[in-house]
């Protein structure tokens, strides 16, 4: 069968295994003997689960152990994070770290290390992952976490599949008092305000600022920061809201210049507008995209491409200055552009986030957009930066061994459990992992 | 609290409707073939919220005594409110074209075992004065086509057999429902394209409670496959025959 990441770019053939038991697992690493790579939701959005053989893990969507004095829950890998928190948010405890999306596997999250709008102050999805069960190449199974296996652990945490098979994992809650976010909205002139009030409110538990970047001239990277913080009142209560889907392929073009400046404008007004405080559910702050479901058909058939780059602190002002203009230059619109602040970098081999800023902008695919992204490449390098492995789809080895100076050792410790050749993944044989 | 019995309780769409039930407080009983699966989805009803979850292996391609199976899942539960069977097979129709072997082992996994651990069920059932018989058949049963009609034939045998018993227990209180998913991803169909007709084990699972709750007696699911099969249906076989379906 076809199979693609979130963007749909680039698709490749593939033979999709869907074990429903380790034992069926363990059979089919041991029948199989090509290149196999596992997949969660699918929601990385290049070629990072894409492979000859795919091991799908969405049957091991079930929970294995929900300690609720303590606010531990260990769960098959399979199972979604908004799944997880539908049981969890009713009984008082939060996942501590959320991607903009809920519809992202627990395996797939601990093998992107993901974060969220609050990395600032709490670190990435793996500084809550108490143990996991990983499958290796020779198919025993082995529980690590930071203290036993531990050059296991750092591997696979950010490791995107590459080191074995997540099975299971253990996370580490957070309490909360009710299922409510208090809101506050801020609108920003230019990218320069939106840099000052993301810095101005780092106090902020949570905080992303959706960014304007395609207006011309002083407006670009004008934007709405949207902070949160956990309400204590508000219960638990679920305003049950009814997902659509984006039920066919759109067709291509759909985002043209004009209208994506105006459906920019449109919302840029809205937000600017609405009242700056609001109580909303937590899927609606953290997950505003979950509500039209295969949202990525918008962009058609050919697909889309993300851009997720992190700039260390001090070199982000002119790195993203830069990146605007020749986003401007190259004549192309990015419907959706997010900056959020990231907090210091954690102990893992391949984990993305470092102290800096985060800037994600989505492309619909057009030849020009590989030229684009080649350019936007060598500014973030030129600052000490690197991307994201998650949302990456064509970047070089060299832009990936720069940007990750550990991975050596994460091949190292891939041969030593017999990881390289067994594992592997369209993005890794790319990067020459 | 409501008391399930579950056959085939592996399959995506038992699944997803246990998780239903498991939600709501209810006791559940798991017939399956593979020990590990079932061990995993019974600690998972429990945390899901399940009063009690017990399990019996079953493989219905082997000989096995439906009487002493229903006996020991009325015990384990303490009574039966609700059978729901969703085990089956899709056969390759080009080898049931050849083999035999293969066309009667089809119908002794989607169509004979059923029937046999329905017999005990009705009676049981009957005799009690209330209860749920909920049987997962097919929209391939409705009209045998070239691509698939020894499966579907496996579904229509049910479909009659359904139709009596609900004609037979009517009086006694016991809803019998029929249960005709079309397209629906599950492993079972892991191997077809998949396309806008197709619909999630978990809307499947959401109809089929409703369709309990609601007291039905035949349910498509998604809805529209109803309109679809009322279309397909009306074809008159002359032309039929000759259509590539």
């Amino acid at each position: 069968m076809h199979s693609s990441g979130w963007g749909r770019y680039p698709t490749s053939q593939t033979t999709m295994h869907t074990p429903a038991t380790s034992q069926a697992l363990a059979r089919m690493l041991t029948e199989v003997a090509e290149p196999m790579i596992p997949r969660g939701m699918g929601r990385s959005y290049g070629d990072a689960s894409l492979a000859p053989h795919t091991l799908a893990m969405t049957r091991f969507d079930h929970f294995i152990d929900f300690d609720t004095e303590r606010g531990t829950i260990e769960c098959g890998a399979g199972i979604t994070l908004a799944a997880i928190l539908q049981l969890s948010v009713a009984q008082g405890w939060f996942i501590a770290v959320l991607p903009g999306t809920g519809l992202v596997s627990l395996g797939g999250a601990i093998a992107a290390d993901v974060h969220g709008k609050n990395h600032h102050r709490d670190g990435s999805f793996s500084a809550y992952v108490d143990e996991l069960t990983l499958m290796l190449a020779d198919s025993s199974q082995l529980r690590c976490s930071p203290h036993i296996h531990s050059a296991l652990f750092h591997a696979t945490v950010g490791g995107m599949g590459l080191t074995g098979v997540i099975v299971s994992a253990r996370l580490r809650l957070r309490a909360i008092t009710s299922a409510y976010i208090e809101e506050t909205v801020v609108a920003s002139r230019d990218l320069a305000g939106t840099m000052a009030l993301l810095e101005e409110h780092q106090d902020s538990h949570y905080g992303v600022a959706w960014l304007d970047v395609n207006q011309p001239g002083s407006g670009r990277g004008r934007g709405l920061v949207m902070l949160g913080e956990h309400a204590s009142a508000g219960g638990w209560f679920n305003p049950a809201r009814h997902a659509l889907t984006v039920p066919i392929d759109l067709p291509p073009g759909l985002f043209s210049r004009p209208v994506t400046r105006v459906c920019n404008a449109l919302y840029f007004q809205r937000g600017a507008r609405q009242p700056a405080r609001r109580h909303v559910y937590y899927t609606h702050y953290f997950f505003p995209l979950d509500g039209l479901r295969d949202w990525n058909r918008l962009y058609g058939k050919a697909g889309f491409m993300q851009h997720q780059c992190v700039i260390p602190t001090a070199a982000a002002p002119s790195a993203l200055n830069e990146i605007l203009r020749s986003v401007a230059a190259s004549g192309l619109v990015a419907p959706l552009a997010v900056l959020k602040g990231l907090g210091a970098a954690n102990d893992n081999l391949l984990s993305f986030a470092q102290a800096g800023l985060t800037l994600t902008m989505d492309f619909a695919l057009r030849p020009a957009t590989l030229t684009l992204f080649a350019r936007l490449d060598d500014i973030v390098l030129a600052h000490g930066g690197r991307l994201y492995l998650a949302k990456d789809a064509c970047m070089a080895q060299a832009t990936f061994q720069r940007g990750y100076p550990q991975w050596q050792k994460f091949q190292e410790i891939r041969a030593e459990y017999g990881a390289l050749g067994r594992f592997a993944s369209a993005q890794s044989q790319r990067l020459g992992l | 609290m409501l008391k399930v019995l579950l056959v085939g309780a592996s399959s995506a769409i038992a699944e997803a409707t246990a998780r239903c039930y498991a939600a709501r407080g209810a006791s559940l009983h798991l017939l399956g073939r593979d020990g590990e699966r079932l061990a995993m989805m019974a600690r998972d009803l429990e945390i899901r919220g399940a009063a009690a979850v017990t399990s019996t292996l079953l493989d219905v391609a082997q000989p096995f005594d439906a009487d002493a199976l229903i006996a020991s899942a009325h015990a384990a539960l303490n009574g039966i409110d609700i059978a729901l069977f969703a085990h089956g097979v899709l056969p390759d129709q080009n080898t049931c074209e050849h083999s035999v072997a293969q066309l009667r082992l089809t119908f002794e996994i989607n169509t004979l075992s059923t029937l046999a651990l329905l017999t005990p069920l009705a009676s049981l059932m009957q005799s009690h004065g209330h209860g749920t018989l909920a049987v997962l058949s097919s929209v391939a049963g409705d009209r045998g086509r070239q691509s698939n009609y020894v499966y579907g034939a496996s579904k229509a045998a049910l479909d009659a057999f359904l139709s009596g018993l609900r004609n037979r227990l009517a009086q006694h209180g016991v809803q019998v429902l029929t249960i005709k998913p079309g397209l629906v991803m599950t492993p079972m169909t892991a191997h077809l394209k998949h396309g806008p007709l197709w619909a999630t084990p978990d809307t499947i699972a959401t109809g089929i409670v409703r369709a309990i709750d609601t007291r039905r007696d035949v349910v498509y699911l998604p809805s529209f496959w109803r309109v679809i099969m009322l279309v397909i249906r009306g074809i008159p076989e002359r032309w039929f025959k000759h259509l590539n379906l």
